[in-house]
């Protein structure tokens, strides 16, 4: 057997030109490489959606600017939301589930390696559709035009008469064929969960990544096929003269909305579970104990995934529905801060008592509990009706979701690479880059964040391309910009952490961080095949086990 | 005997999971569940509400023998399934071409309703909300019928070609799922328009 993974690494290393090597990545059906290319591609795009985020910014930096014209700034907020939670944020997650799912419950690669591929580029060539646009976006004549209808595309901006030209196809198109890549990732993840897991790892011993991954998944076939079958009718209605969502012949763009929202609220959630499972790895190690609370965490994320499919009206409440509707969705809103906050005491109840260590992934995992929090509380303030009427579509709302995907998905994220880079590289990433690319991010995070809500408060609507002076708003605006640019300095930072560490950084070794999890017991970067010989596992800490044979998790079990 | 059970359970070769093919199979289930569920409330929710004719009570007319003839391929492909776990090719190359028939008399049902409706009736999917939901939804039905004919059609070839056997019955078994599935959806489709939405 380990003579057998000697030959295979001495042919892989065996000269490669770049070009076969590019062939390599393109054609490989490798869950670490495609796993890897998911991170690069939404490293890309993330730099991209920053960009506009910038551009959003600067104009508003101070009343009456004329940086960007309105067209552009509606076009620029399009593109940074659709950007950003489609081709970010879920690439990403499905980034780590590819890489880590399979090497955490001892499989040697996903259950459907050529789904997996086909999978990756349809999303990859689902963003570069989406920016095509900026080139193809009013068709053959004129100069090209990106979307401009917001990402909820609510109806009737997406019709022909208001949205002329090719850009709301290319919207359409891009995240229709991006949803298709999801669906196929997340059954891959799915049936790899069930039908892979090595011998002795039962669902009851599989790290809570499994756990979250699986019920991500679940998700994304249940609420990104509503989004699927609501775009194939937006396709209809643009390209058949269908009436779906065309008022004129009866049609209601409500129908629009709440099949969006459908979508649109367990989206929030499909970000949000990965994150949670990296912030679920990552606290125990850094804290010198295992997880706290192991089966009411994974009834927790069981439950949030059940409740977050019903209380998606809470995004539609001021398009007047009855009062039992509303009420109906206020509780439901309210029930999801249950299994939430029990996941928060969790976290608190696996660092209470242990002996900390402050690395940079631990450092990211702490704040996210911090902003996690905040962005509950405000969540809970917007779910509340009367409170919504009020500050519905106001910058407030901008700063809640953005404590909840920047505060606290992102943050996860950023924890995620400083934790497992060591594994997908060989190398650790470099720590003092690190704690300065945390602290730099936090400040720039709250300056810009924590001040949003006041503009909000004060009555600032969202997707205002400009604003009268004298409002009050000036100051805010000016703070909340300022704070822009330190996050675009602190992830320059990072990226050049990344770059920098991989060809200069420490040998990391199988195990920098004395983890429990299978992946460390691979070595790094794990060979193709993950495993000489498929592991079995005997507790929820399997290289606990391996590395305290007088004291096996397995005796407690 | 119960010695012999425990000491096989310890094996590793004891450990066993679910077929990787029925739980991706399970899955893509669910997802086009979804779906479907979507383009059913938007039918129910614009029943009657079309602002023109025609409506679905003067023009629609309920397919009861292509109806019988998709819901009795469930049926065969069971049979046919069962016939190659036992290793009966040439029962099973019958029953699997008797559901291509059946599933293939179920789409020109549908291309005829279609062609009567649109010469006869004028009806098309931009007439009024009526045509656009109703061509969607049974479309999109019709449309994964189509999906399913040409699986069954591509493994009937295999199978003439002699490379289906009884080993390959749990990947078969996985197609199986997926027509029984697009059957199951044709019950709700007409119950749906042909009952409800009368």
């Amino acid at each position: 057997m380990s003579s057998d993974a000697i030959a295979i690494r001495v042919a892989d290393a065996g000269g490669r030109t770049w070009v076969e090597s590019l062939h390599d990545w393109i054609t490989t059906v490798d869950h670490k490489r495609l796993g890897i290319l998911y991170i690069l591609y939404a490293l890309l795009f993330l730099v991209i959606g920053g960009l506009e985020a910038l551009v959003i910014r600067i104009q508003l930096i101070r009343p009456h600017n004329d940086f960007v014209s309105p067209q552009v700034f509606n076009r620029m907020f399009t593109m940074h939301g659709t950007t950003m939670i489609f081709f970010v944020i879920m690439p990403v997650m499905f980034g780590f589930a590819n890489y880590l799912v399979p090497l955490m419950i001892g499989a040697r690669d996903m259950a459907f390696p050529r789904l997996n591929a086909f999978s990756f580029w349809l999303t990859a060539f689902g963003g570069f559709l989406l920016y095509f646009s900026f080139l193809g976006g009013s068709g053959l004549y004129g100069a090209g035009s990106a979307p401009d209808v917001g990402w909820w595309a609510y109806a009737p901006l997406t019709s022909r008469a208001f949205s002329p030209g090719h850009s709301a196809d290319y919207w359409t198109i891009a995240v229709l064929v991006s949803g298709f890549g999801s669906i196929g990732t997340a059954t891959n993840i799915i049936a790899t969960i069930f039908s892979m897991r090595c011998p002795g790892m039962t669902l009851g011993r599989m790290p809570l990544m499994g756990w979250m991954s699986m019920v991500m998944s679940g998700l994304v076939l249940i609420s990104i096929s509503p989004l699927t079958a609501a775009q194939v009718m937006l396709i209809v209605d643009r390209y058949l003269g269908g009436h779906f969502f065309d008022t004129q012949a009866g049609g209601s763009a409500a129908l629009w909305m709440h099949f969006f929202w459908i979508f649109g609220h367990p989206e929030v959630y499909i970000l949000v579970i990965p994150a949670f499972a990296f912030a679920s790895e990552i606290i125990p190690v850094f804290s010198r104990k295992p997880i706290f609370g192991y089966p009411v965490m994974v009834a927790a994320t069981v439950g949030i995934g059940f409740i977050s499919m019903s209380v998606w009206a809470h995004h539609m409440f001021t398009i007047g529905m009855n009062s039992a509707s509303n009420t109906f969705f206020v509780l439901t809103t309210m029930a999801i801060a249950v299994p939430t906050g029990i996941k928060i005491f969790n976290w608190l109840g696996t660092m209470w008592g242990g002996k900390i260590q402050f690395k940079t992934p631990m450092l990211f995992c702490v704040a996210f509990l911090f902003q996690f929090l905040i962005a509950g509380l405000t969540g809970i303030m917007l779910g509340a009706a009367p409170f919504n009427w009020q500050l519905s579509g106001s910058y407030f709302v901008i700063a809640h979701f953005h404590y909840v995907i920047v505060g606290s998905i992102l943050f996860c994220i950023f924890g995620a690479v400083y934790y497992w880079y060591p594994k997908m590289t060989g190398r650790m990433l470099n720590e003092s880059l690190g704690k300065l690319h945390f602290w730099l991010f936090v400040i720039g995070f709250h300056l810009t964040f924590d001040l949003m809500h006041i503009p909000g408060l004060l009555g600032m609507p969202r997707r205002i391309y400009t604003y009268e002076p004298g409002r009050g708003w000036e100051i805010w605006n000016l703070l909340v910009t300022i704070g822009t640019f330190l996050q675009a300095i602190a992830i320059l930072m990072f990226l050049a952490n990344l770059v920098v560490s991989y060809l200069k950084g420490a040998e990391a070794g199988n195990d920098p961080w004395d983890a429990w999890t299978l992946e460390w017991s691979a070595s790094s970067p794990p060979p193709v095949y993950n495993f000489a010989a498929i592991p079995t596992v005997e507790s929820r800490r399997p290289l606990w086990d391996r590395k305290h044979p007088e004291d096996p998790d397995s005796r407690y079990d | 005997m119960s010695n012999a059970t425990l000491s096989m359970a310890q094996e590793p070769g004891a450990w066993k999971l679910p077929y990787r093919g029925k739980v991706g199979m399970a899955c893509l289930i669910i997802a086009e569940s979804a779906i479907f569920t979507i383009f059913v409330v938007a039918y129910l929710y614009y029943a009657g509400r079309s602002l023109s004719g025609p409506t679905p009570r003067e023009v629609l007319e309920t397919p009861i023998f292509f109806t019988i003839c998709l819901l009795s391929s469930s049926l065969t492909i069971h049979f046919a399934e069962k016939f190659l776990e036992r290793g009966s090719r040439g029962a099973f190359l019958g029953l699997w071409l008797l559901t291509f028939i059946l599933g293939g008399l179920f789409l020109f049902g549908t291309a005829q309703e279609w062609h009567r409706l649109i010469y006869e009736h004028g009806l098309t999917i931009s007439t009024n909300l009526f045509g656009t939901t109703y061509y969607s939804l049974v479309g999109l039905h019709a449309f994964h019928v189509t999906v399913g004919l040409i699986m069954l059609g591509i493994v009937f070839l295999f199978g003439l070609a002699g490379r289906v056997g009884a080993e390959q019955s749990a990947r078969v078994g996985v197609l199986s799922m997926y027509w029984h599935f697009v059957d199951a959806v044709w019950v709700v489709v007409f119950t749906v328009v042909y009952i409800v939405g009368r």
